[in-house]
């Protein structure tokens, strides 16, 4: 198993600017929105209400608190609450009201029961290496740290489960299951840190989710706690359940619905074998072409990722991989499976890189080298921070022929608004990460940047795409939810909502805006063709 | 191909039935008419069979959009031409068998534990929910996380939170090849077989055993199976035979009793004695059984092992034919039936009886 992931502290680097650059997004929708913004937007140091109304609620619920609540599991103190204030979004904050950690599940009932009685909302929060503001606190809120929940119970190589606590991160899975050569399939980039509870909020995906799917996918049964405090079992050990399937919903609900206790994962054999494809062109429609190529020759990848020219020559100066860096695109094709399967594939996926144009291909002829091709993937982003004062990663997808397209669009764009666009992307699933490359201190760079950028999230709407491909919508993209689903669509959802958690105690504000937040912002979806390309379905 | 848009046409008359509050069967092909409990004579009929067609398919996507009418048969013979498959292996139940009734009922074939189920595949759906209104829901790429699931969560709904009008599902090659190895064992070495069949590294893509006879699908490129013959052995079956289509059309002489017909869910590894005779598929993870043993005995023994029980075919249908689910689960599906479907217009009495 390759294990293509950023380092974590990459990954809180590009997190970093992906969050500065939408903060300022969000500022331009809080001055249409004319003062409407929710308390959530403002940036706030250390102003705590001080109104004694206020006070007297938190002060009510900490004694409910520590009825039940050792007091080194809830955290008061300013210096305490500030690591809580954001999550992998850092540029939003708020500090919330208090933080609890409890310690079990009986723990977490009792937190749910006395929030749904007092009224006070609950922001459930694993890892917090989100990249949507997702675990964004709220001010008069309790945000509910599972950190602690951090115990595999069960791993069983024999049934091919695991059943750990939400806790748990997700890399911690695939390593207790190594020495029985099983592993846990989703592998957001994040997994070093990340855990699985978050996995579950988001259904995280990763690179290798066009073979072995979300976690959606790969989640067997959950136990969640309502707001109201009853302990649910959603799902089963076996392959389905009676009712209706709630797992689908819990996964990617964004922390809506119930607080994740207990997670079931399926384990998978490790495949027997695994090689890797690297191929160049000197033309990247071509090489966008191609990845349909290996589609139409009947190859499922289990990693399918594409560079351009820029993304290639930066990555080799940082990391010296043996890239060509006269190519304008490269493929990377990693092919997983019995050794007969995998040469089979490799030998057909060479013949199509040909087919399509590639100038080199090149297959990675041991396991060092085939860690070397994915080395410079994996630096991608480190080494766009080090060519770049700045940049914004975006994450949208498209439908796989959309793709030359799309590449075209941007280039025009790019020489348009004379800003860099690296495109680094899971080519094979059609999810887009286009880097924008800009200088915030140079004077104009950062509204041409946010103006591009806006520019390709419409056009993966327009061509029949969506506008959160993996990072979920949180906090960061609420508004963009008015322009991908329509009144009666977010009201269907609100209503789903309810069924849960009637109160809107957990995460309110999150996910799914308010009808009337989208009245403000002025975006509903508008039917009957009075879009761009009104031609195209839009879901 | 036929090629019907009625959605206008639909939604008109549901939203008529729900400002009468009156309810509604929901029907596609009529080929599961057996499936779910028996409902009321007078409900008025929603024929979903006429709206009809593929809305796109581009091979290279692997995604394909159809019309909740359109036939399986007819997904299945466009997807053929272009060398791809639905990988969860719906029955076509004699070429009746609509999109929109599989993915209501959520059937899925043999090879449904090594290649998931019809709910893996849903990407997007358009919706009528219970007011009538017209939902887009899910998407047409591969990775979407904006909204809630929704058209996942229609998957086994059995029309009870909403009519599937079209649905985006997710379609892989079809295999190289496929090959299928026989073995014989008594039943307890059979399942133990079975169950480290799937852990291990192998192109097993269906798994089933009945009477003495472990049946093993292989599905890859040739060089895969050829090397995984050789690891595991058997005797090949020859390829004119009609095992797998036989069990998943349910045309096995199996399936030929008159006794009821119930499916057993279990987990891996589960061994529960059930009165009656079984036919067990998934690699031991779904049981067959003919029997017209009491339901609280078999749903006992099935519960007993964690798994669950349903009245599949036959029986007193008049009764609970799906698991009963403990109270809080039940109240929380009702609230969320309410949700879509605050009249409780469709399908009523399908799932569970009306309280």
């Amino acid at each position: 198993m390759p294990s293509n992931n950023f380092g974590f502290s990459d990954l809180r680097n590009i997190s970093c600017f992906v969050s500065w650059v939408s903060f300022r997004h969000n500022r331009r929708a809080g001055m249409w929105l004319m003062g409407t913004r929710p308390a959530q937007f403002k940036k706030l140091t250390i102003i705590m209400s001080t109104s004694t109304q206020t006070n007297d609620k938190r002060n009510r619920l900490i004694l409910k608190l520590k009825g039940f609540l050792p007091t080194t599991c809830i955290l008061l103190q300013d210096q305490e609450l500030v690591p809580y204030e954001c999550d992998g979004l850092s540029a939003y904050r708020q500090r919330p009201m208090l933080v609890v950690l409890p310690e079990n599940v009986d723990q977490v009932v009792q937190v749910l029961q006395v929030c749904s009685e007092t009224g006070v909302p609950v922001v459930a929060r694993g890892a917090g290496t989100g990249l949507s503001g997702g675990a964004l606190p709220l001010e008069d809120g309790v945000l509910l740290v599972l950190a602690k929940f951090n115990q595999i119970l069960e791993l069983d190589p024999m049934r091919r489960i695991a059943r750990v606590q939400p806790g748990v991160r997700n890399l911690a899975i695939s390593e207790a299951a190594d020495p029985h050569a099983l592993y846990y399939a989703p592998d957001p980039s994040s997994q070093i840190a990340c855990s699985i509870g978050g996995n579950v909020a988001e259904n995280s995906g990763g690179v290798h989710c066009l073979k072995y799917g979300l976690t959606v996918h790969n989640v067997l049964q959950l136990k969640i706690v309502t707001i109201d405090g009853e302990l649910l079992t959603i799902g089963s050990e076996g392959l389905d359940s009676p009712g209706y399937d709630l797992l689908a919903v819990l996964n990617g609900s964004e922390g809506m619905l119930g607080v994740v206790v207990e997670v079931t994962v399926k384990l998978l054999p490790k495949p027997e074998h695994t090689s890797l494809v690297l191929a160049a062109f000197d033309d990247i429609e071509a090489a966008g072409a191609a990845v349909g190529g290996v589609i139409s020759a009947g190859i499922i990848p289990a990693g399918l990722e594409m560079m351009d020219n820029f993304a290639i020559r930066a990555t080799e100066d940082f990391a010296q991989c043996g890239y060509p860096v006269d190519s304008a695109a490269i493929l990377l094709c990693e092919v997983d499976g019995t050794e007969a399967d995998v040469s089979a594939q490799i030998s057909k996926i060479e013949s199509v890189m040909t087919l399509h144009g590639a100038t080199e291909v090149r297959v990675a002829q041991d396991e060092a080298e085939r860690l070397l091709f994915w080395k410079g993937r994996k630096m991608a982003f480190p080494a766009m921070g080090r060519i770049s004062p700045d940049y914004y990663c975006i994450d949208g997808t498209i439908p796989r022929s959309q793709l030359p397209m799309v590449l075209r669009k941007m280039n025009q764009w790019s020489k348009q608004f004379d800003l860099r666009v690296a495109n680094v992307f899971h080519a094979g699933d059609g999810n887009l990460h286009p880097l924008i490359l800009f200088d915030a201190n140079k004077p104009g760079e950062l509204e041409r940047t946010e103006d591009f950028a806006a520019k390709i999230l419409d056009l993966c709407v327009e061509v029949g795409g969506t506008i959160t491909g993996e990072h979920g919508v949180g906090i960061e993209k609420i508004n963009q939810m008015c322009s991908q689903f329509n009144r009666e669509e977010i009201s269907q959802f609100h209503a789903l909502k309810h069924a849960f958690d009637p109160a809107g105690l957990l995460n309110p504000g999150k996910a799914i805006p308010t009808l009337q937040r989208c009245a403000e912002y002025g975006a509903m979806h508008v039917h009957n063709g009075k879009l761009p390309f009104p031609e195209l379905e839009r879901f | 191909m036929q090629n019907h848009d009625q959605s206008r046409q639909l939604q008109e008359q549901l939203q008529r039935c729900f400002s009468h509050k009156s309810a509604v069967v929901v029907r596609g092909g009529g080929s599961k008419d057996f499936y779910g409990r028996q409902q009321s004579a007078d409900l008025e009929p929603f024929d979903v069979s006429a709206h009809r067609g593929i809305v796109n398919y581009e091979p290279t996507e692997l995604i394909i959009t159809a019309r909740a009418g359109t036939p399986i048969n007819e997904i299945s013979r466009v997807l053929a031409e272009a060398g791809q498959c639905l990988p969860f292996d719906p029955p076509e139940l004699g070429g009746v068998a609509t999109v929109g009734g599989t993915l209501a009922c959520g059937f899925s074939g043999p090879s449904r534990p090594y290649a998931g189920s019809a709910r893996d595949y849903i990407l997007g759906a358009h919706v009528l929910n219970g007011k009538g209104e017209y939902l887009r829901v899910g998407g047409e790429v591969m990775k979407n996380v904006a909204g809630y699931d929704v058209s996942r969560l229609m998957v086994g709904a059995i029309g009870t939170l909403g009519v599937i009008l079209q649905a985006s599902l997710k379609v892989l090659p079809s295999a190289e090849k496929e090959t299928t190895l026989i073995f014989h064992f008594e039943r307890d070495s059979a399942l133990d077989f079975m169950n480290d069949l799937a852990g291990r590294p192998l192109p097993v893509n269906a798994s089933c055993f009945y009477g003495d006879l472990v049946f093993v699908r292989l599905s890859g490129t040739e060089a895969g199976i050829d090397s995984a013959y050789r690891s595991l052995g058997g005797e090949r079956l020859p390829s004119t035979d009609k095992i797998w289509s036989s069990l998943r059309e349910f045309e096995h002489p199996f399936f030929q009793s008159d006794l009821p017909l119930w499916r057993i869910s279990l987990p891996a590894l589960a061994k529960p004695e059930l009165p009656g005779e079984v036919f067990i598929d998934w690699g031991g993870a779904q049981w067959w059984l003919h029997s017209d043993a009491d339901a609280d005995e078999i749903r006992i023994a099935t519960e007993r092992c964690g798994g669950h029980a349903t009245l599949f075919r036959g029986g007193d249908r008049t009764s609970e034919v799906f698991h009963p689910l403990p109270p809080a689960m039940q109240a929380m599906q009702e609230r969320i039936r309410a949700s879509f479907d605050p009249e409780r217009i469709l399908n009523p009495g399908r799932l569970t009886s009306e309280r």
